[in-house]
């Protein structure tokens, strides 16, 4: 199901879980921090912080450095074995500095900086995505509530909703008659079902004593809604949110390279015809680093709402 | 209203409930039969599973009886009801809503009709002084201890003014001397308010001190109610005295004898 999603990635993000991590080589620096203290309980702050400073880096900074590192060392490698002109780490550290020394440059509208791409990207996933949330939000909620529509609607979502994204896209050109509408009705589609199923299955799970309470106190619908399923569903409904938005934000690059216009996918199509790889590699990065900042900002929303009570 | 009225304010007549689960149908309740009177204080007292919380949910309306009536002031109980305030168990306060908020929403479905925002505030502010939480008045639920929110969530059953008070295992979740000091202050509360309480518990101190009618229900399935006790003790009451006090000795016994020896617990003799 998908709200099994719902732990996992805000536990992963959680900074300061204690995580017992071992050091590449076991080495002692890994023992939590509290060992040398007890054995050395007269030794004041200057000397117990330099090894702190030292495992913090040793421990949150050389991992992922080591990722990268080893990323940068495969594609060095495969760059330098190539026949076929795939660029090198530098070629294409040169290229992002003259990319991103102008993002925002405007040759008429098939030639424009790579910021006016990414924006024009963005907001199509925020029209189609606002869309998406505007409908399936309170859908979700509806069909949470009321088991008839529930069973109304459940034969639907799931026949609808491993339906690839793309193939939405022929029915959005038809109906709309333009490139921009079908790439938002692409995103719409897409990204409506994970919050539709998220704030359904948040409401069908609002613990049996909120809803005793509502109960007891003979609340009106409106209260029921406003003061308890509206706050104990949203942490649900914010992880259906944040996995619309990946889901957004990985179609609209497809969905661009099929209709075309100002984007960021489209700039991708438009450097693969002049055979400018190093700019698609530059594409790549700035996807994902886009798609990885919106997932952040959601977890951040995600935990300020989340209450402790609300998890258990 | 009248003196029989009083006596019977609420009917409970030979009623049975039964679960269906997929294993079939399951009886928790059978043949009760009791009346508690208006201002009373009667606690319902057996093992677990022996069907003394769904007594109390069908009291309360959450649950509907298979066979049989309950009356509630002569009215047949339908449905859940503000007149019928539930202090549950694990005290149930929405988290999101500072512990002022969470009484006020009460508050505000009873009297919000017939008084003005200001009536309604010193209504709440005032069922926060009565359990002593004047100053957690803004903090939210999980900023409070364990023993305070059991208090937010009696002041939100009191704030309504109900004509029953049911609690379930109030104090269960509690450690024992904060469940001796919120006993205490329940007891206060109650003499001053003339409240019709009916308590779930297992503690068998507790049903001695704060009752008047100690209901005792015999081993599920099909649990009934095996024997009555009326404890006659003077209020107010002190635990210090009772302690050693002749009757307050006899009745603990009584409980305990019916507890242990008469209906001495099922999973034991497993």
């Amino acid at each position: 199901m998908v709200s099994a999603v719902f732990h996992s990635p805000l536990e992963a993000s959680a900074p300061h879980a204690p995580t017992p991590v071992l050091t590449p080589k076991g080495s002692p620096t890994a023992v939590p921090m509290t060992v040398p203290r007890e054995r050395r309980p007269a030794a004041n702050e200057p000397v117990t912080g330099a090894p702190r400073t030292y495992n913090w880096l040793w421990r949150r900074v050389l991992p992922p450095v080591c990722g990268f590192a080893l990323l940068v060392l495969i594609w060095e490698l495969v760059a330098l074995n190539s026949t076929t002109g795939f660029p090198t780490p530098l070629a294409v550290w040169h290229q992002a500095t003259i990319v991103f020394s102008d993002p925002f440059y405007d040759k008429g509208p098939n030639d424009q900086g790579v910021g006016w791409n990414v924006l024009s990207s963005l907001k199509r996933v925020a029209l189609g995505f606002g869309l998406a949330a505007a409908v399936g939000i309170p859908a979700g909620f509806a069909i949470g509530r009321f088991d008839f529509l529930a069973r109304m609607f459940n034969p639907l979502i799931s026949l609808l909703r491993p339906v690839s994204p793309l193939a939405w896209l022929p029915i959005g050109l038809l109906v709309f008659k333009g490139a921009n509408p079908a790439a938002i009705w692409t995103i719409f589609i897409c990204s409506i079902w994970p919050m539709i199923i998220n704030t359904a299955v948040g409401v069908q799970r609002v613990p049996s004593d909120y809803m005793n309470v509502a109960r007891v106190l003979d609340l009106s619908e409106w209260k029921i809604i406003t003061r308890i399923l509206f706050p104990a569903v949203l942490p649900y409904m914010l992880t259906g949110v944040r996995l619309a938005v990946g889901t957004a934000w990985l179609v609209i690059v497809a969905a661009e390279m099929l209709t075309g216009g100002v984007g960021i996918g489209f700039w991708v199509w438009d450097e693969w015809n002049n055979l400018n790889v190093a700019n698609i590699i530059i594409a790549i990065f700035i996807i994902g680093i886009v798609g990885l900042a919106l997932e952040y900002a959601l977890i951040k929303i995600a935990t300020t709402f989340t209450f402790e009570e609300v998890k258990s | 209203m009248s003196d029989a009225q009083d006596r019977k304010f609420i009917d409970i007549s030979d009623v049975e409930q039964t679960f269906k689960t997929p294993k079939g149908s399951f009886q928790a309740l059978r043949d009760i039969n009791l009346t508690i009177a208006k201002g009373e204080f009667v606690a319902l007292i057996g093992h677990s599973g022996c069907g003394k919380s769904t007594l109390l949910n069908l009291i309360a309306g959450l649950a509907t009886p298979t066979r049989g009536a309950l009356l509630c002031a002569n009215k047949e109980i339908k449905g859940p009801g503000p007149e019928r305030a539930v202090v549950f168990q694990n005290h149930s306060l929405l988290p999101w809503l500072t512990c002022y908020e969470n009484i006020h929403l009460g508050v505000e479905r009873v009297f919000g009709s017939t008084e003005t925002r200001a009536q309604l505030k010193d209504r709440t502010d005032q069922a926060l002084a009565l359990v002593g939480l004047t100053p957690a008045t803004q903090k939210r639920p999980g900023e409070i201890s364990g023993g305070m929110k059991q208090r937010v969530g009696i002041a939100r059953a009191l704030a309504m003014e109900p004509k029953v008070l049911l609690m379930d295992e109030p104090f269960g979740a509690l450690d024992a001397l904060t469940r001796a000091r919120l006993q205490d202050e329940l007891l206060a509360i109650v003499q001053k308010t003339h409240s019709t309480v009916v308590m779930v518990t297992h503690d068998v101190d507790e049903a001695v001190l704060l009752s008047d009618k100690i209901v005792m229900m015999t081993n599920g399935p099909a649990a009934t109610i095996g024997e009555v006790l009326s404890v006659r003790l003077e209020r107010p009451r002190n635990r210090v005295q009772l302690a050693e006090d002749r009757h307050y000795v006899q009745y603990r016994k009584a409980v305990i004898d019916f507890l242990y020896t008469r209906q001495a617990h099922v999973e034991k003799a497993a």
